[in-house]
């Protein structure tokens, strides 16, 4: 079973590395590699997206191989996560459109928070069955 | 749900690991049911009747 898991773990560390990377490569290629170029930058986000499926297939993989304790964890951390997601972010971006806080509500802000939220929402959830 | 996993893993000799191991489990899961924090599904509460060869009623306890 650890095996098969470190292996799973293995390929979605994989798959969301080479993710961020060809993120990266799309967002900051066109202005820094190939000066624009439309068909470099069209194919270097194409190859994002289809990284981005593979990296969601690897981590459905995982999902599917956790045992029912670890699903139920997952599975209530990731619904406390999108609650608070929907919730916060369209606070955030009202706020953000009657100008009430400094900066734009950027996508990346929410990202983060989604990130921030996951986690300890885990390790709460993880501790409580400990 | 009380039950007497804990009582019939040491009577077999068997420690979480063996006894996650044989029932295809994490060892965190099997230290959840053992301390009562965690019902196991269908499936694995009959895999480990099997195992300690009693039947489910006699390994877990239901109280409404």
């Amino acid at each position: 079973m650890k095996i098969e898991r470190n292996k799973r773990v293995k390929r979605l560390a994989v798959w969301t590395w080479t993710w961020v990377a060809t993120l990266a490569i799309a967002t900051f290629g066109p202005q820094f590699i190939w000066d624009n170029h439309t068909f470099l930058t069209v194919f270097a986000i194409i190859v994002n997206l289809a990284n981005g499926i593979l990296m969601i297939l690897a981590n459905r993989d995982l999902f599917n191989h956790f045992d029912e304790l670890e699903k139920k964890v997952h599975l209530e951390s990731m619904a406390i996560t999108l609650g608070l997601t929907v919730v916060v972010g369209l606070t955030f971006s009202l706020l953000d459109q009657k100008d009430l806080i400094p900066f734009d509500a950027e996508i990346g802000i929410l990202v983060g928070f989604i990130g921030i939220c996951y986690m300890t929402t885990l390790f709460i959830n993880m501790r409580r069955f400990k | 749900m009380k039950n007497h996993i804990r009582d019939l893993r040491v009577a077999k000799g068997m420690t979480q690991e063996d006894l996650a191991e044989v029932i295809g489990v994490s060892r965190q899961t099997i230290n959840a049911i053992e301390k009562e924090k965690f019902d196991p599904s269908l499936p694995t509460a009959f895999k480990m009747a099997q195992l300690f060869e009693l039947p489910i009623e006699q390994i877990f306890l239901f109280e409404a």
